[in-house]
């Protein structure tokens, strides 16, 4: 099943040239001393705290995501076209926003059948109009990417809401840095430490004008129960700002404040990780304990900057995903340089009966879900499986897309019997501000059973230290 | 006609809360058909409530309480110069294009009985007369009826129940001329009931439709008219949630009495 699939490491006896310290090192060691590096790294990931509770019934909520120990590699050329694909990428997407919150101008070329943005859950009226610090509304966007070849990236989809799973960049570097100082010295890889100042300064140069040159930012999570809360307080930590809950902020002539030891202090940025919805109980769900009350009227009146904005999902909903290239040509009169995964909609009725004539070759997903839920993968599934899900399809259309089955890259991966290919992914996180910049790499996301394409870490995958090597 | 309105409402709470917080939509702005002369948003001290817009384009007031208190109170008023343009509303703001509003929300998602009322008057051609007999179909088949519904209450679950109040009429209006393909809003204001001095309950609600080669056309299912000088429009959005008056929040124990006195006086004009 996996034969057929491109090998970043390439042949053990002619790696590829990015590979060939760790297939050397590789081929050095015994599965004995891998067993008991595995083991030294889960020690550390336990010490250290990180886990990843899980949306689903029965699953421990403490469980650790797995770390592989074997690091993926990009080498300098491979990461210089992502590179500037992502930043291009994001302009996109940034300015789509813009202007679906402003002039709608992609809407009136005809670029994207308005029903698609006005009906769409993810669109928030409660944004139009609104002029927001530097035009940017994904501050911090995670993009999903797949690999099928030496050259063949394709973006799987934008993630422009809340994206998690940096701290594990961050942490699982760490972690390389402790088990095999050795291997890192023999490689030059470009650091990734340097993302919470990144973060920072990417935050700070979106503070609204009303602010001072030093503006407050603080990190704004729903509280110590939610599953990312682990990165919520790492990244404040390292950033050195306040970790807040909706209750230690109040809104006051429109200014958020923020209640400290010392009495109140104006907030001027809010990197927020509470999901639109439960943000402002007099915006939004009037039952959200989590929010601030007021917090949307203190954003309309300009006084305070949210990261990501309000209302940044409409650009990241599934069927608005198969329009990405048409925005870069659009807003920025350039061809993308990243390709989209070919995608049908199933909208529309000739795509929609060859999804249904193709559904045991395809991978079907609900274009309002994430984390891997309500998608059908046609090669996997049983027969019942997709006759159940095509009938879903029929009833609402609207709601699916569908695309072929990659065959995504895979990389060595330390499993049970030893070392052997497993498919990846790459979610690089893009920081959006007065200027784009990416910290090199990412966070790799592994599949850990053998042929499995599902690397989100609800439904079992893994993370590697992801290297991108210098010059 | 020129009409004065002075709306206050008052929060009373059995113990003392430590925060309260509402956001209020209670700012008319022009259109051809109207003109506020003057408005003020206060608190109970005369206090100008600081304002901000929202996405629909209606002006809002916050009020954040974060000091110990028991009481506290909001007065909206003014007055404003109507004119009878026949229901047409012309020259609203409007940030949002008509078929925005083509948009499903929660209140106004239709069953299969909204579905069949939207259905029911197929073969009149002109749309205006089409609308006003659904309008007419909506007022007798919902019973005006104070207290039989909540602002919670689905435009669906009122017909089913065939008792509302304005809003719930406007609900369904607004569902079934959505699923005919009109865009059509949530539309709250004040209506002048024509007694010259008393003062009376006023608060009020209606819809708009948007009919192709006319433009947002006023309907009141309520009382099965278009609006006239009478009315005065204040906030729009999906349906209620986006135009209520007031929403609030408040944390802690004490049990809050609400008292709402909304006063709609015909003035006569100086010379």
């Amino acid at each position: 099943m996996t034969t057929s699939a491109f090998d970043e490491m390439g042949e053990r006896a002619a790696p590829r040239p990015a590979y060939a310290g760790v297939a050397d090192w590789l081929a050095s060691l015994a599965p004995e001393v891998l067993a008991a590096k595995r083991d030294e790294a889960e020690l550390l990931f336990r010490r250290t705290g990180i886990t990843f509770a899980v949306y689903t019934e029965g699953g421990d909520p403490e469980r650790l995501i797995p770390f592989d120990i074997i690091p993926r590699i990009l080498d300098a050329h491979e990461w210089s076209v992502l590179e500037r694909g992502l930043i291009q990428r994001v302009r996109a997407l940034n300015a789509f926003i813009a202007d679906v919150y402003g002039p709608q101008e992609f809407i009136r070329a005809g670029k994207i059948p308005p029903a698609l943005v006005l009906h769409n859950p993810g669109f928030a009226a409660e944004m139009v109009g609104l002029n927001v610090a530097q035009g940017i509304y994904t501050h911090i966007a995670g993009i999903d990417m797949v690999r099928v070849g030496p050259e063949e990236f394709y973006v799987l989809e934008d993630n422009c809401r809340t994206p998690s799973g940096v701290s594990y960049m961050l942490e699982n570097r760490e972690a390389t840095l402790r088990l095999f100082p050795d291997l890192i010295r023999r490689h030059r890889i470009r650091p990734v430490s340097h993302y919470p100042e990144e973060l920072l300064g990417t935050l700070r140069s979106v503070a609204p004008p009303s602010a001072t040159a030093n503006p407050t930012v603080v990190l704004l999570t729903p509280g110590s129960y939610n599953s990312a809360y682990y990165e919520h307080s790492f990244l404040a930590d390292e950033m050195g700002v306040e970790l807040v809950e909706g209750a230690d902020l109040i809104v006051e002539d429109l200014v958020v404040f923020m209640r400290t030891t010392r009495g109140r202090q104006r907030v001027d940025v809010i990197y927020r990780r509470i999901d639109d919805a439960f943000l402002d109980p007099l915006a939004f769900r009037p039952d959200s304990a989590l929010g601030v009350p007021g917090l949307m009227a203190a954003y309309r009146a300009g006084n305070v900057t949210l990261a990501n904005a309000v209302g940044a999902g409409i650009a990241d909903d599934k069927a608005v995903y198969t329009y990405v290239p048409a925005m870069v040509r659009f807003f920025l009169g350039e061809e993308p340089i990243l390709k989209n995964v070919p995608t049908f909609r199933c909208s529309e009725a000739d795509e929609r009966g060859e999804v249904l004539d193709r559904l045991h070759e395809l991978v079907v997903k609900d274009v309002h879900g994430s984390g891997g839920y309500g998608m059908l993968v046609g090669p996997h599934a049983t027969k019942a499986e997709r006759l159940a899900f095509a009938e879903k399809i029929k009833a609402a259309p609207d709601r699916y897309i569908a695309q072929p089955t990659l065959s995504l890259s895979t990389c060595p991966t330390f499993v049970e019997n030893g070392v052997a290919p497993r498919h990846v992914d790459l979610r690089p996180f893009v920081l959006a501000g007065r200027d784009i910049r990416i910290v090199p790499g990412g966070l790799t996301r592994v599949a850990l059973r053998e042929g499995s394409l599902v690397v989100n870490s609800s439904q079992g995958g893994g993370t590697k230290d992801t290297w991108v090597l210098d010059g | 006609m020129r009409i004065r309105i002075r709306h206050a409402t008052r929060y009373r709470y059995d113990k003392p809360i430590d925060l309260a917080a509402q956001v209020v939509r209670l700012m008319p702005r022009d259109h051809e058909g109207q003109r506020v002369l003057s408005w003020r948003v206060a608190d109970a001290d005369g206090r100008i409530l600081p304002m901000f817009e929202d996405g629909f384009g209606n002006r809002c007031h916050l009020v954040t309480i974060t000091r110990r208190h028991e009481e506290s109170a909001i007065v909206a008023e003014g007055e404003i110069e109507t004119a009878d343009t026949s229901g047409v509303v012309n020259g609203a703001i409007d940030p949002l294009p008509p078929s925005y509003f083509l948009r499903r929300s929660e209140a106004t998602m239709p069953d299969t009985a909204i579905q069949a009322l939207a259905h029911s008057h197929e073969g009149v051609s002109d749309p205006i007369e089409r609308l006003h007999r659904l309008m007419t179909e909506v007022r007798s088949r919902v019973t005006y009826e104070i207290g039989s519904t909540s602002v919670v209450t689905s435009a669906a679950e009122v017909l089913a129940r065939g008792r509302g109040v304005c809003q719930d009429h406007a609900h369904v209006l607004i569902s079934a001329a959505r699923v005919m393909g009109y865009p059509a809003r949530y539309v709250s204001g004040y209506l002048w009931d024509g007694a010259v001095t008393a003062p009376t309950e006023a608060s009020h609600a209606w819809a708009e439709i948007r009919i192709e080669q006319v433009g947002w056309v006023g309907f009141d299912p309520a009382n099965g008219v278009s609006p006239t000088a009478a009315y005065v429009r204040v906030a729009t959005g999906l349906d209620y949630s986006d135009a209520a008056p007031v929403r609030g929040i408040r944390r802690g124990e004490a049990a809050e009495t609400l008292a709402v006195s909304v006063e709609v006086q015909q003035v006569q004009a100086q010379q």
